[in-house]
């Protein structure tokens, strides 16, 4: 009836997992309560569980995104705390069987609920303002992506408490991963999160080409795209390509361990390297995947506040469009010890060189919109710049793994850990929180205070340095990754200094909760409040809008005459919005609470095929399939807005808009 | 929103076209596990010719269900399958590639 499910799968006796349980439940009543209290589940059901507004999902998404980052940033210093405990015969706090499966945790939810929600949250705001359109092409399908992400997150906090989680690392590479070296619940907990937040992600990027595509507003052609739907543009087309990579791979390892076949094991004909080869396939486009849309708002923040357009806006994209390819053909370097043969290892060590080619014309191109610009050291651009100095290091330790016989000696050692923290944090993770600050106005209609911005900065800044610098020292003396306790007495000074980055980090994290606690308490301050919609002095068409936008986001499609099409309008005496103009009714899509069930009964299906409870995986299938159907069978699914409606929120904006010049 | 993409250029297919496509698919499904099933030839050539059967099924699927055809208003479809087509070569190829060099290089065969 219940499948492997037993009493003996809750963790009761494990008292970290119980403080957590405790914490998480306190957590989850308060929220619980206060929603209640304030009466406000229907508005939360209606006007945002059950949205098909981007913006919203896009809020929606950087909210799990946020909740993610603490879950995967506890993990991290679980783990610099046991290393700097477990030391010459000190065990440490956290037996092997908890640690492999906070590493493997970290890695995962950091990646693929972080940052990959951080991402999709961020090209949800933006891009459809910036195109000058009204919704993305497929709204309905936005909702289900959001909601498949955002289950497959529950399901692996769900494996806290009941089961356990993959030990396996983040890439669960076999045979470990087996049901012959791995026979718990850990590894298929993995396996169906990363599969449903793969569905969620490959229809993100269908439905982001087509808006991307399709939608552009008249006069937009691809080369007057800002940068940053540029960059959203290619890792859309490298979510497409390498997402069912990743699929596959998963998939058949699933079929390994459920239906006992022998595509990765030891026995059977099975080739455990084959799946390093496939997953590296997707796994290493997805750090582009990542990455490109951190250098697009890089692009638009240094443009902003350094009062020039982007220096080479053409080669900034043919940089992105080279990036895109090439992702695709270095994926070797991530295994050049499995013992290929120097053809293969010298063919895509000099295709990752190649790849460093175009991203240093980037930071050129960055390097030279700042110079003799106008720069206002603004709190985003502050993220800016650390990212400059910190990708440049991250890229050359890079180069530096990128020559086979190096790589030999560094593989798989804590040189490799350090290595792509510094890119990822130094990277992607500066640049979205730096796009967060920038586009925070846009979403909400008020700014994030700078002063704990800054002071976010200095603590991620420094800490970074501090946590990470000793592991590429700790690499090259020979400390592996994923170890549990050591004897070696010359690591042991090294990984003290990197527990104190750490703290310096969670210290940060903690600014950054301040930094909204106190913009939303200061959010009606007119230095705070943002009533032209164009805070920044900036130069796309999102910022020609109000601020929130109106959930059609622009009354009359904007014209576009140039690249950066507001600032052309603004120097040009344009009004973009073309106030007062000829109002038509405006076709939009009605909210739909099919993506919440679909993301519900998936989780569902997840669940019971985890456990083996197979009556309740075919419940979440059917679930599924019957939802899919009526959907499909619904045809009263969007709505006209009337000219009245649209006069009267227009007016209020061009009210505010008067205001806001009579105050100035 | 779907009113602000044009329809046009988009063939939709007909139940004709549909119950072909499927019964080709059937067919080919058919066709590949009977071989396996039946052991009529060598496991060489059987490997060999599901490949082809899978490779033809291909051609079915995007012909009759994607409604892929070469008409000039199916250029962007066209492109995106010639970028697909690429980068599938490129990761089968490459992981070809890969894996033998690998198991000369390591005896392993």
């Amino acid at each position: 009836m219940l499948g492997k499910l037993t009493l003996s799968a809750i963790p009761y006796d494990v008292p970290i997992l119980v403080g957590t349980f405790i914490g998480a439940a306190i957590a989850g009543l308060a929220v619980v309560g206060l929603i209640t209290y304030y009466g406000k589940w229907g508005y939360l059901w209606r006007e945002w569980l059950t949205s098909v507004d981007h913006k919203r999902i896009g809020v929606m998404y950087i909210v799990v995104a946020l909740v993610a980052l603490f879950r995967g940033f506890a993990d991290a210093i679980m783990m610099r705390s046991q290393l700097a405990l477990a030391y010459a015969g000190n065990p440490g706090y956290l037996p092997p069987h908890h640690y492999d499966q906070i590493f493997s945790a970290h890695g995962t939810i950091m990646i693929f609920f972080m940052a990959m929600a951080f991402m999709q949250g961020l090209m949800n705001i933006v891009v459809p303002l910036q195109i000058g359109a009204r919704d993305v092409a497929f709204p309905f399908v936005n909702t289900l992506s959001f909601w498949m992400t955002t289950v497959s997150f529950l399901l692996v906090n769900v494996s806290l408490f009941i089961g356990e989680f993959s030990q396996c690392g983040w890439l669960a590479y076999p045979p470990l991963s087996e049901q012959q070296f791995s026979p718990g619940v850990g590894v298929d907990y993995y396996i169906w999160a990363v599969q449903l937040s793969g569905v969620g992600t490959l229809l993100t990027g269908v439905n982001f080409f087509a808006t991307i595509v399709k939608m552009r507003a008249p006069g937009m052609t691809y080369m007057r795209m800002p940068v940053f739907t540029w960059t959203i543009f290619c890792t859309t087309v490298l979510i497409m390509v390498a997402f069912p990579i990743l699929t596959v791979a998963i998939g058949l390892l699933g079929l390994d361990r459920y239906l006992g076949m022998h595509f990765f094991t030891n026995d059977g004909g099975g080739n455990q390297m084959l799946y390093l080869s496939v997953i590296w396939g997707w796994g290493h486009p997805e750090v582009y995947i990542l990455v490109l849309p951190a250098f697009g708002a890089f692009s638009e923040i240094t443009q902003t506040f350094s009062r020039k357009p982007l220096f080479g806006y053409k080669t900034m994209v043919y940089a992105t469009a080279s990036i895109m390819v090439l992702s695709l053909v270095v994926w070797v370097h991530h295994f050049f010890t499995m013992g290929a043969g120097p053809n293969v290892n010298a063919f895509f060590g000099i295709m990752t060189m190649v790849i460093a080619v175009p991203t240093g014309v980037k930071i050129f191109n960055w390097l030279f919109t700042m110079y003799k610009g106008r720069i206002e050291f603004h709190a985003t651009m502050y993220w800016v710049i650390g990212f400059m100095i910190t990708f440049s290091i991250g890229g050359m330790t890079g180069v530096m793994l990128a020559i086979p016989a190096s790589d030999f000696v560094l593989h798989n050692s804590l040189f490799v850990i350090a290595h792509f923290h510094n890119v990822i944090i130094g990277g992607v993770y500066f640049g979205y929180v730096a796009a967060m600050n920038f586009w925070f106005p846009k979403a909400f209609g008020f700014k994030l205070n700078e002063a704990w911005g800054k002071r976010a900065f200095w603590c991620w800044f420094v800490g970074f340095y501090v946590a990470f610098m000793p592991l590429y020292v700790l690499g090259f003396e020979g400390m592996t990754r994923r170890m549990n306790h050591y004897d070696n007495p010359e690591w042991h000074p090294w990984l003290l200094i990197a527990e104190v980055g750490a703290v310096l980090i969670a210290i940060g994290i903690v600014c950054q909760l301040t930094q909204l606690y106190v913009s939303i308490r200061d959010r009606n301050l007119a230095e705070n409040r943002d009533l032209t919609g164009d805070p920044w002095n900036a130069r796309t068409l999102e910022w020609s809008t109000s601020s929130p936008p109106p959930f059609y986001n622009f009354a009359i499609l904007p014209e576009v005459h140039e690249l950066d099409a507001f600032a052309h309008d603004k120097e040009a005496g344009i009004d973009t919005r073309q106030a007062g103009g000829n109002y038509q009714p405006i076709h939009m899509p009605k909210n739909t609470a099919c993506g919440f069930l679909i993301g519900a009964f998936s989780f569902v299906m997840g669940f019971g095929a985890i456990w083996y409870i197979w009556w309740l995986a075919a419940v979440g299938l059917i679930g599924v399939i019957a939802t899919v159907i009526a959907r499909s069978s619904d045809n009263d699914v969007d709505y006209y807005v009337p000219v009245s409606e649209v006069v009267r929120i227009e007016q209020e904006h061009t009210h505010n808009l008067m205001a806001a010049q009579a105050a100035e | 929103m779907a009113d602000h993409i044009s329809s046009s250029g988009e063939s939709h297919g007909s139940v004709g076209s549909y119950l072909t496509g499927f019964v080709l698919a059937v067919i080919l499904t058919v066709a590949s596990f009977g071989l396996v099933m039946s052991h009529a030839m060598s496991p060489a050539g059987t490997g060999g010719a599901i490949a082809l059967l899978a490779v033809v099924q291909i051609v079915v699927h995007l012909i009759y269900f994607l409604h892929m055809n070469g008409s000039s208003e199916q250029r962007w479809n066209v492109m995106a399958f010639v970028f697909t087509v690429l980068s599938v070569l490129v990761l089968v190829a490459g992981t070809m590639f890969i894996m033998h060099d690998t198991a000369i290089n390591m005896m392993s065969r």
